[in-house]
């Protein structure tokens, strides 16, 4: 069970802030390749070349790796703070 | 290194944010403090508000990492980093960085690092209404990945 969160515009434009996904990815990779099927919008952010971030427990996380069950991922648009 | 960190949804008295990081400290020389005010302009329209969104919990996360780091890169005396979020209208101050140290050069360095650090790796989100009625997220800007990378050259 990976709990998933979508920010900003991303959760705007998916229409979703937050989800489970029961049957585990074993990359973020993996899960980002699986969001990307889900169709129109999804395949447009998900897909190559764009560029979302992502965290695994609320850390910076890079494309290939590693979920275990229970983590938590976050996907957001580059950050625009301060 | 005295650090105080917050993410607040109620206004900044940023002034008033600055002389408890130095006061009662003897050992500090210098105080440099950055204040990031909300601007009636952005690209050409005006503006007349802004919504912060943030990721409660990797928030307060990364800017700790970002003060720790710069504890590890220049001798601190205290620093306090504070954020808002929320809805802010024009004039209001978005973050405040205060930097003590012995001397100025440290803290004049560290001040800058902390700020070009946060502006790409804390997850805070801007979105403006314009005085037209539009509402937009606020793009990230290619010069602020430039400032942040600089840091990693001098290390």
């Amino acid at each position: 069970m990976i709990k998933v969160l979508y920010f900003a515009s991303l959760r705007e434009r998916l229409g979703c802030g937050e989800e489970i996904i029961q049957d585990d990815p074993a990359t973020l990779a993996e899960l980002r390749a699986r969001l990307a099927t889900r169709g129109a919008d999804w395949g447009d952010v998900f897909g190559d070349g764009q560029r979302v971030l992502a965290a695994i427990n609320q850390e910076m996380a890079v494309a290939d790796q590693q979920l275990r069950s229970g983590d938590e991922v976050g996907f957001f648009p580059p950050v625009t703070g301060g | 290194m005295e650090v105080e960190i917050r993410v607040q949804a109620t206004a900044m008295d940023a002034l008033a944010e600055i002389e408890p990081v130095f006061s009662g400290r003897s050992s500090v020389g210098g105080v440099v403090s950055f204040i990031g005010l909300m601007r009636d302009m952005n690209q050409g329209e005006e503006v007349i508000g802004m919504t912060l969104e943030h990721y409660p919990g990797m928030t307060e996360k990364a800017l700790a990492a970002i003060v720790a780091e710069a504890g590890t890169r220049w001798e601190l005396d205290a620093v306090r980093l504070i954020h808002r979020v929320g809805e802010l209208r024009p004039q209001d101050p978005i973050v405040l960085v205060v930097v003590a140290s012995a001397h100025r050069g440290e803290a004049f360095r560290a001040c800058e690092f902390i700020i070009d650090y946060l502006k790409t790796r804390a997850p805070f989100w801007k979105r403006e209404q314009t005085a037209s009625g539009e509402t937009r997220w606020v793009d990230a800007r290619v010069s602020d990945d430039a400032a942040a990378a600089a840091w990693k050259e001098d290390a």
